[in-house]
């Protein structure tokens, strides 16, 4: 047998022309990379981020100013992402589990309404909902001279005032004082997204729970919980097996697509990254930046779902 | 009829309040919108009446003015009738894929050709067109065009993505898994940030690309990661048996992948690859944020560009919305009813 019929061998020779390839390409791109750099002037290397950034930032959850350098200007920004991503989270899982139990109400206005909410949300690229929520929010609502209150709530112009342990918001002025106030940018973007992620989670919820085999409800009814009861102490637990690793994914898209802030003006990391290569051009670093934290998030998530999976695996007698 | 309503309404006094509240809630929610919409909205593109109608009645006459530039973005007025052109033969062209006795190896070909004649179209400088360069493209055929282009070009690095994901080769294996997972943990932004400010230093000295073509590169990169992961599902399902049986009638790996495994996977995921095709083309709107104008940047640019119908976006954008809805509605319609066809021919 002459030797590249064997297969072992034929296996090495393909194993060791695809990392041939994978070293040359990149190879290439850097060398290019490299010579068009020196060409152009630009210059590399992480030493600006200890640079102060000379750019304000219209919203922090620590405060920032021009005069700290880059690398703050980078950590404010993962501080916004997560910000949005946390509370975006927790609201569009209430939202969506709220949407897809829904669509096994016994009354058919509660269902239609569920499925004509996902239809509509999924099916609208999420990049232009945000640019209607932000519109919406910067144009067609009152400004804060002219607001009334709800329950304490002022949503006006200038964001949307919430009563905070007893600091409830007042007029003051041309503006409105107290509470905790959420810039139109920040609600707008939340809005969008949880109202966008919701309608992948209601459908998630719903395949999960009709995957309990019918026997459980029948079984459930039959011992006299009401269907309330049921879907909470029955169905729900049983779905959430089937339901939890698709939900992962859509806790990490929602994290993703907070990226989209560039279009709202909301300053988290990939807008901030945007500004830097703006100001600074060092576009490699930038992207290397927000690639790793992308990437670490995503890891980091896996992680614990993985250890979470194995907690709620079926216990096999 | 009567049963129908006591079953799905009023079966309990908790349904009936549920029903009462609800409807109310609805038909004053309808009524509204209605009145906003349709009875007190504006149809003809006339400013002054769009201004008295103002807070009560949409302006629909936004539209009416400016649905030329909306769906043709900067695109020349009077050359417009070839995007129309271009984009009817790419849409019959995506129909007539979609229907199962055309799935042959002369659709490939069929592809290829239209794809040919709407750059031609598209680019003229031919067949005494006039030349229209891509970055005056735009609006709606610049959608649909990024979309299909996208998925078409991934098609074929997905797959071999996917046969490397589960092939027997370890660096093989893992360089697709870095691939694909490296790519999947990232946003679509920051590919395409990417594109537009790093692909020109990937390029050898003097020598550039065209925006529209680096773009296009990145949303193929981006979509092949995940139709590959829908592939690899696709190529779990295949029992061990048909591998078996291929490997004992003596084919080679590829001849087993090309005429065995390949053909039985894909037509088990054509759903996912719908799927993934809805989302490409709706993250198509996010080339907008690097300065291509697409349906939603054409719209940026044709109601911000006149100060008249500036106050009226919201309309354009709910004009653009039901745009982009018909279009993933009716595609994520045909996978539901291709997931039906796919699940009827397997015996249980």
């Amino acid at each position: 047998m002459t030797f590249w019929r064997n297969q072992k061998i034929r296996g090495w020779l393909y194993q060791f022309a695809a990392l041939l390839l994978v070293a040359l390409c990149v190879a290439v791109l850097a060398d290019n990379t490299l010579e068009n750099m020196r060409t152009r002037g630009i210059q590399s290397g992480f030493g600006f981020l200890s640079q102060p950034a000379g750019f304000d930032i219209s919203e922090s959850l620590f405060g920032f100013e021009s005069t700290q350098p880059y690398w703050q200007a980078f950590l404010t920004g993962l501080g916004n992402t997560l910000k949005v991503a946390l509370i975006g989270i927790i609201l569009t899982t209430i939202l969506g589990v709220l949407l897809g139990v829904g669509r096994f109400s016994q009354n058919i206005l509660i269902r239609g309404l569920c499925l004509t909410y996902v239809e509509i949300f999924r099916n609208i690229p999420l990049l232009l909902q945000l640019l209607m929520w932000y519109l919406v929010c910067v144009e067609w609502l009152p400004t804060a001279r002219e607001a009334e209150p709800f329950l304490g709530i002022y949503l006006t112009k200038a964001g949307l005032a919430l009563p905070w342990f007893g600091d409830v918001p007042v007029k003051a002025g041309f503006g409105i004082k107290g509470g905790v106030t959420l810039s139109p940018e920040f609600f707008a973007l939340l809005l969008g997204l949880t109202i966008y992620t919701a309608s992948y989670i209601a459908e998630i919820v719903r395949s999960g729970i009709a995957s309990v085999p019918r026997g459980q409800l029948e079984a459930a009814l039959s011992l006299g919980l009401s269907r309330a009861q049921t879907m909470r102490l029955i169905q729900l637990p049983q779905a959430l097996r089937v339901i939890i690793p698709p939900l992962t994914n859509q806790y990490l898209n929602l994290t993703k697509n907070s990226s989209l802030a560039v279009a709202v003006g909301y300053p988290e990391l990939v807008s901030i990254a945007n500004t830097s290569i703006n100001q600074t051009g060092r576009a490699v670093e930038c992207i290397a930046v927000i690639m790793a934290v992308y990437l670490t998030l995503s890891l980091l998530t896996s992680v614990l779902m993985n250890a979470y999976n194995r907690r709620a695996a079926i216990k096999e007698r | 009829m009567l049963t129908w309503v006591r079953a799905n309404l009023f079966n309990n006094i908790f349904n009936s309040a549920l029903t009462l509240l609800l409807g109310t809630l609805l038909l004053y929610a309808f009524t509204h919108a209605w009145g906003w919409g349709i009875s007190y909205a504006v149809w003809s593109a006339d400013v002054e009446q769009c201004n008295a109608a103002r807070g009560t009645g949409a302006c629909w006459g936004v539209v009416a003015e400016k649905y030329r530039p909306i769906i043709f973005g900067r695109y020349p007025f009077a050359e417009q009738w070839r995007p129309f052109a271009a984009t009817l033969l790419l849409m019959a062209l995506l129909l007539v894929s979609c229907v199962r006795v055309f799935w042959q190896r002369w659709l490939v070909a069929l592809w290829l050709g239209v794809l040919a004649v709407f750059f031609v179209l598209m680019h003229g400088g031919v067949f005494g067109l006039t030349q229209v360069d891509t970055d005056q493209w735009g609006g709606l055929p610049l959608t649909i065009a990024l979309a299909s282009l996208s998925v078409v070009g991934a098609f074929p690095l997905a797959v071999f993505l996917a046969l490397g994901r589960v092939s027997a080769l370890p660096v093989i294996r893992t360089l697709s898994t870095v691939y694909v997972e490296l790519i999947r943990g990232v946003p679509l932004i920051s590919v395409l940030f990417m594109a537009s400010f790093l692909f020109p230093l990937f390029m050898p000295e003097g020598m550039s690309i065209d925006v529209l073509l680096r773009v296009l590169v990145a949303m193929i990169l981006f979509a092949a990661a995940y139709l590959a992961e829908v592939m690899r599902g696709g190529l779990q399902a295949i029992p061990r048996g048909q591998y078996e049986a291929a490997a004992s009638l003596g084919l080679t790996y590829w001849q087993t992948q090309r005429k065995i495994i390949l053909p039985q996977a894909l037509a088990t995921v054509v759903p996912g690859i719908m799927n993934n095709f809805i989302s490409t083309f709706k993250d198509t709107s996010l080339v907008t944020i690097v300065s291509l104008y697409e349906l939603t940047g054409s719209l940026d640019i044709a109601v911000n560009s006149d100060p008249n119908w500036m106050p009226y976006k919201l309309e354009g954008y709910l004009f653009i919305a039901a745009i982009y809805f018909v279009f993933c509605f009716s595609l994520s319609r045909y996978s539901q009813w291709v997931e039906r066809q796919v699940n009827r021919g397997k015996v249980h």
